[in-house]
């Protein structure tokens, strides 16, 4: 069987050993190179390091090695003969929550570390709140520095125990606990002798065999039209393709479609690749659609099936990250809004409530929101937007809102629900 | 029942199918830097496939140091008209002639390539570039967004870089301002290796190893050619060997190897212990930011 693709995302702070975590998946699946740890060895030496300092791997840039901090998204990979792994690595502070969003918004797995000695902190459950808000479907939570506690199970039963009482409040489907020492290397890629008493799989076989092509959603066709391809040449004279990205569900030729927001519906002729034609098209292929009927169908467009249609809607609630340091979120605002292939304006019509990330407590009334700051919201926009319940489709119910004064990408939206339309 | 899931390279080439079309729908003057390169030539391959049967509705450009190995070259002209393609080629030597630029002492055209790139770019009126960037290269590409904002200089802020959130890219920009563009920032080295095995993409001769001559320089192995002439007491050796990467002829070494034909490249590739940019470039081992520092100031 080919390798497939598997992406997921971690957050922590230097001391939980996030990036000791990383290095060790890298160094102990052999996907770092030699000069890459020649150059971390010499780094860690001179700097009179007891052991050498994995983290130098991920903190790339000389802003963060000259600060200790990590500013940004950095993105890691390596491969196993299962699986390709691509890491969005990100900083666990308060004032990075919209790297966490960022880095979460397209993995399957979100790792949250835990030190062993210090047990959940505030950090451990945003990060967790982050991941569920972002719809990612599994959660494995990496109880770290069990070597400083003596490999203790009590301890690790303990924080198992607390942090699944924190998630029954969220919508979690898989939740995995992994008790680890990433300095060791112990259950990170190879199974501990130290601690007889876990029979689960260390973290890299969990991560090679995590089923994850369940967690598309195959069943609601939704097909955003991004470019309308137009050979313009004399053997191509009438071809008229739509090409885009499957969203969500499965396409057939012969399939009977329904064009939004025409309203038309009518058959599906072919779908194509450079490489020929293909008899189904599923998520995230890129493929190109030819139609039966001519119907005026242009970029932000959406093919779905006839009894089965997102919400036509210029009412939207939603869950937002606000992520602009320079202004606040403010009702009354009108913003640029992108939602699938699509770009329209919305104004801010209310602000329902922030969530305090910490306490998950609803604090109403407030004016704004602000940077990192995570909130439900009301908008109207200039035109309809096709759209589902983010948690029933991460591809349609995901929307950005951009500054147009600064151009700047300044909310991640998740659609809520349906409002009235 | 049929199991729904992609072979990670299909993955990886169907992400970059969605980035080339989301930047010729919603930029008005895309161009991609075409340099002969592998991963130029894997991104140019996946750009035909984003727009078949429709021909690529951009251009290419090379910026040229006229340090660049001539098969490399004549495979750049070669592709650009097969494909009927326009290709704007920026000379670096040319911007030295016009005192745009200035030669610096190392010989290095690598750092005065960058102000003929945006020169150019800006005659052109180019509002995003297509490079071959991937993130497992650096560390500075490894914290860069697929679409990249570049200020009126060209300039690149780590610090101040927009979200990108899903595939939801955000390209806007005001007049004079620009995105670069990264459709592989994904793949890895043994990904383009497999990827061009796979689709039997063609590329250099260069790539593939064979008997050259070669001479060895701070543990590096330059080919002899006329822009690296034998220094005095020097003397060459016949090695086969190959390239990892297509840099400026004076600068881009040469390692040893026995893979002759692709397959056998993703062999070695895969069995590789040193990074591409460490085992083959010069340029990139002046500081351990190197890369971060010219990407600053407007380079790829």
């Amino acid at each position: 069987m080919e390798a497939d693709l598997l992406r997921f995302a971690t957050a922590g702070s230097v001391d939980d050993g996030k990036s000791t975590l990383i290095g060790r998946l890298l160094f102990d699946s052999k996907s770092l190179f030699s000069d890459q740890l020649e150059s971390v060895e010499r780094v860690s030496r001179e700097r009179g390091d007891e052991y050498t300092d994995l983290s130098l791997l991920t903190d790339g840039l000389r802003a963060e090695r000259e600060q200790g901090i990590t500013i940004d998204v950095a993105y890691r990979y390596f491969a196993t003969p299962r699986r390709k792994f691509i890491i969005a690595d990100t900083p666990g502070h308060t004032q990075y929550t919209r790297n966490m969003v960022t880095g979460a918004s397209t993995a399957d797995v979100a790792l949250v570390l835990v030190d062993a000695r210090k047990g959940m902190t505030e950090q451990s459950r945003r990060h967790a709140f982050i991941a569920t808000l972002l719809g990612v479907p599994h959660m494995v939570v990496c109880v770290n520095k069990m070597d400083l506690v003596d490999w203790s199970e009590e301890i690790f039963e303990n924080i198992r125990r607390e942090f699944t009482e924190f998630a029954a409040r969220l919508r979690l489907r898989d939740l995995t606990f992994i008790p680890l020492s990433a300095l060791s290397g112990d259950n990170v890629v190879t199974r501990s002798t130290n601690m007889p008493w876990f029979d689960g799989a260390p973290l890299l076989s969990h991560l090679e065999r995590l089923h994850v092509a369940s967690d598309r959603n195959l069943v609601d066709v939704r097909f955003p039209v991004q470019y309308v391809v137009r050979p313009q040449s004399h053997e191509n004279r009438d071809y008229r393709g739509y090409a885009g990205t499957i969203a969500s569900g499965v396409l057939k030729p012969g399939d009977r479609i329904r064009a939004l927001p025409a309203g038309l519906d009518t058959e599906i002729t072919t779908i194509e690749t450079a490489d020929g034609p293909v008899t189904e098209a599923y998520p995230p292929m890129a493929v190109t659609i030819t139609l039966k009927d001519e119907i005026d169908i242009s970029r932000g467009d959406m093919l779905c099936r006839p009894n089965n249609v997102p919400a036509v809607m210029q009412d939207i609630d939603a869950q937002v990250c606000w992520m602009d340091e320079s202004a606040p979120l403010t009702a009354g605002k009108t913003y640029a809004i992108k939602h699938t292939t699509r770009w329209a304006r919305a104004v801010v019509k209310q602000i329902d409530y922030r969530i305090d990330i910490n306490t998950l407590h609803r604090v109403e009334g407030v004016e704004g929101l602000a940077l990192n700051e995570i909130g439900r919201i009301r908008l109207r926009s200039t035109k309809p937007l096709f759209v589902d319940p983010y948690l029933s489709n991460r591809q349609t119910g995901g929307f950005i809102l951009v500054d147009e004064s600064t151009n700047r990408t300044v909310a991640a939206g998740m659609v809520v629900r349906e409002s009235g339309s | 029942m049929k199991s729904h899931v992609m072979s990670q390279l299909a993955a990886l080439e169907a992400e970059s199918i969605h980035i080339f079309r989301e930047v010729a729908a919603e930029m008005e003057r895309p161009c991609l830097l075409f340099s002969g390169g592998k991963d130029s030539i894997v991104m140019l391959h996946v750009a035909r496939k984003a727009f078949a049967p429709a021909p690529i509705p951009f251009p290419v450009m090379h910026v040229d140091t006229g340090l660049n190995f001539a098969e490399v070259i004549a495979f750049r002209d070669r592709w650009a008209a097969q494909l009927g393609l326009r290709l704007v080629v920026a000379s670096v030597q040319d911007a030295i002639e016009r005192g745009v630029v200035k030669e610096e002492p190392n010989g290095s055209r690598n750092r005065i390539q960058t102000p003929v790139l945006l020169e150019a770019a800006a005659r052109e009126k180019f509002d995003a570039l297509f490079g071959g960037g991937r993130r497992d290269e650096e560390k500075a590409r490894a914290k860069e967004r697929v679409f990249s904002f570049r200020d009126e200089f060209g300039q690149w802020d780590p610090k101040n870089q927009r979200p990108e959130i899903w595939s939801l890219y955000n390209g806007r920009v005001f007049p004079g301002e620009s995105i670069r563009v990264f459709p592989l920032s994904n793949w890895t080295e043994l990904d383009i290796w497999s990827y061009i095995a796979e689709e039997e993409i063609e590329i250099p001769s260069l790539y593939l190893a064979a008997e050259r001559e070669v001479v060895e320089r701070d543990g590096m192995l330059y080919a002899v050619n006329e822009f690296v002439p034998l220094r005095s007491g020097e003397t060459s050796q016949k090695r086969s060997v190959r390239y990892r990467t297509m840099g400026d002829a004076n600068l881009t070494a040469a390692v040893e190897s026995v893979a002759n034909t692709v397959a056998k490249v993703v062999e070695e590739i895969a069995a590789v212990r040193i990074t591409e940019r460490g085992a083959t470039r010069g340029d990139d081992k002046v500081s351990e930011a190197a890369m971060e520092d010219r990407k600053k100031e407007g380079y790829f």
